[in-house]
């Protein structure tokens, strides 16, 4: 008997709750909806074939500047990457959530009890709240920290500083002084740019 | 008697202890951990955001500064990242390089780890001893890259530039005179490769004697035995890789498993733990060591015989050779836009992982095209360990916590990235 390829099980087996399926690079990457993910996720870990015992990473994602700007589906994405060490095989999973001003998802803490941590570094991070989480506080922005740093649309510099103020001699916060500014811009070229 | 409530205590972020810049709140009942919970981000750099700004080219010096003690290895999941979305062919000998300067980084990196860890439970001696060793493997670094550490070595499509043919040379000073610098420079008369020809032979000597000073030793086994024991399941559930899930009994190697570079070409074992506890990760990452050794030697054995290029020939990711430059106009409008505008990888997605000497280190690239990153998401080891902490110091005594983070082998520079 032929062993199937993952994409066969995991047609089989996710059926409907499966938006898409994409192989490249010899990596599979699959794309849920957000109402499915809980069931999805835990079949993943639990099904014969599949058992991806793992969650290496979750990563939060915001594409509202995705290519030229055209980007047409939901803006924040959380991608998981699944391994399975009894099959040596790995899965990206990608979950859009819903709505663009205030996106929540499942947490999988329940699921992959890792997750912890990294739920709490995209909530940080990107603003996505994650239901059922058990602890979600910021992890890595400082206390008291405002704003969402790696949301597209947060400048690199930040919008505060801090520097030691000898008058009141504390530490004080203030609007950051420095110019945005752009060593390298960013450039797209079109596929057959230099190859004449 | 009195109700005797828990209190907390706050450890660090200045404690040396802390491995860099840990603050533990541990709540405690009486000497008992009830609750760890560790606040990280004092080390938060933000790197995947600077790498949002950056070509892919200038954020290979960033890799190095995340785990600052096994700094080859963060860049090799980076560029390996980047030769799989453009699909470059590294060339044999750059990925035999690459081997042999990971194992190089895994020794630094472990002999570090032993070290402060050693010194964290009570063990002075062994700490200047690791140190001895570590100054020739950066010394190794320094011929090569030109830099002891932060070494932004490795390049998209192989690495910077071929071994070196001599060795940096000890010079007279107040401290040491000639005759003593003279036998300072007795290894280094020969290449690169003879230096390392050495440092192997040396090496298992060496590592005889941190066990000598700690294997066997009362002290380090009742400080280690048992302490912070995750069982295998657990350990793949908490996303623990490397030693860490080694040392609980899972055979689970990348090296081995999914071999990249040249991994599948030589030989190596995989040491595993029984127990899960500290004492079974500094085992098996003491054997890890001598493993490493061995992989160095046989590169060193293939690399002596094998010439050849160990940079991609596709100058639309690598940069020509000087001479060509200087003589070619096509040359040097590839390496003029190749230093302003960087190189443009295809639209996608990728994530590549190595076996870092923390764990999996992984690198998730998406790219849309542009010559920067849209988005670079790091793997680090030590998150997922670290996030651990709790569970795996319950219930022990508090000094037992400083055993538990050294097993851990944290270091903030992955961690808080």
């Amino acid at each position: 008997m032929t062993k199937k390829s993952l994409r066969e099980v995991l047609a089989e087996l996710l059926a409907d709750q499966l938006v898409s399926v994409q192989e490249r690079l010899g990596e599979t990457t699959i794309v849920v909806k957000a109402e499915d993910m809980l069931s999805a996720l835990t079949l993943l870990r639990d099904a014969e074939g599949l058992l991806f015992s793992q969650m290496t990473d979750l990563c939060g994602m915001d594409y509202s500047e995705y290519g030229e700007g055209d980007w047409q589906g939901r803006r924040f994405a959380v991608v998981y990457q699944l391994l399975s060490l009894v099959n040596n095989q790995r899965l990206r999973v990608r979950v859009f959530a819903e709505e663009d001003d205030f996106p929540v998802l499942a947490s999988v803490t329940q699921i992959w009890p890792g997750a912890n941590w990294f739920e709490r570094e995209a909530f940080d991070l990107f603003g996505i709240i994650f239901t059922g989480h058990p602890d979600l506080r910021r992890i890595l922005t400082d206390y008291g920290f405002v704003g969402n740093p790696f949301r597209k649309d947060f400048p690199l510099s930040g919008h505060v500083e801090m520097r030691y103020d000898p008058d009141q001699q504390r530490v004080v916060y203030q609007p950051v002084t420095v110019e945005p500014r752009v060593v390298t811009p960013r450039i797209m070229r079109e596929e057959t740019y230099g190859c004449n | 008697m009195p109700e005797i409530k828990n209190y907390t205590m706050n450890f660090g972020p200045q404690h040396p202890a802390a491995h860099g810049v840990l603050r533990l709140v541990l709540e405690l009942d009486g000497e008992v951990i009830v609750r760890a919970d560790p606040h990280i981000g004092l080390l938060h750099r933000a790197t995947e955001k600077l790498a949002e700004h950056k070509t892919y080219l200038q954020s290979v010096p960033y890799m190095d500064r995340l785990d600052y003690v096994s700094m080859m290895c963060n860049e090799h999941a980076y560029v390996q990242a980047i030769e799989k979305m453009t699909g470059i062919e590294v060339p044999l000998r750059a990925q035999y390089i690459r081997v042999m300067f990971d194992e190089i980084t895994r020794i630094l990196n472990h002999l570090m780890w032993l070290g402060a860890h050693g010194l964290d439970i009570g063990a002075m001696t062994v700490f200047l001893y690791c140190f001895r060793e570590r100054e020739d493997l950066m010394d190794a670094y320094e011929a090569v890259s030109g830099a002891r550490m932060h070494a932004a070595y490795y390049r998209p499509g192989g690495v910077y530039r071929d071994l070196p043919d001599s060795m940096p040379q000890y010079e007279a000073s107040k401290i040491h005179n000639a005759a003593a610098v003279k036998k300072m420079n007795e290894n280094r008369q020969g290449s690169l490769l003879d230096f390392l020809e050495d440092f192997t032979r040396r090496f298992p000597t060496y590592v005889d004697e941190y066990e000598t000073l700690l294997t066997d030793n009362r002290i380090w086994k009742q400080r280690t035995v048992g302490i912070g024991v995750v069982s295998p399941e657990r350990a793949v559930a908490l996303g623990m890789t490397g030693p860490m899930l080694r040392g609980s009994g899972v055979e689970w190697d990348l090296r081995k498993k999914q071999p990249y570079a040249a991994y599948d070409k030589v030989d190596f074992d995989v040491p595993v733990g029984r127990n899960g506890d500290s004492y079974d990760r500094y085992l098996v990452r003491v054997e890890e060591m001598r493993q490493s050794n061995r992989i160095i030697k046989q590169c060193v054995d293939w690399l002596r015989v094998n010439p050849g290029p160990v940079m991609a020939s596709n100058h639309k990711y690598s940069p020509p050779g000087r001479e060509s430059m200087k003589q070619n106009m096509e040359e040097l409008i590839h390496h003029f836009k190749l230093f302003t505008e960087g190189m443009h990888v295809p639209a996608g997605e990728a994530y590549a992982a190595v076996e870092h000497p923390k764990g999996e280190f992984g690198i998730y690239l998406v790219s849309d095209g542009a010559n920067k990153p849209y988005r670079l998401k790091i793997r680090a080891p030590g998150f997922a360990h670290l996030a651990a902490l709790d569970e795996m110091a319950r219930g022990h005594m508090i000094a037992d916590v400083v055993t538990i983070i050294g097993t851990q082998d944290i270091v903030f520079g992955e961690i808080d990235r």
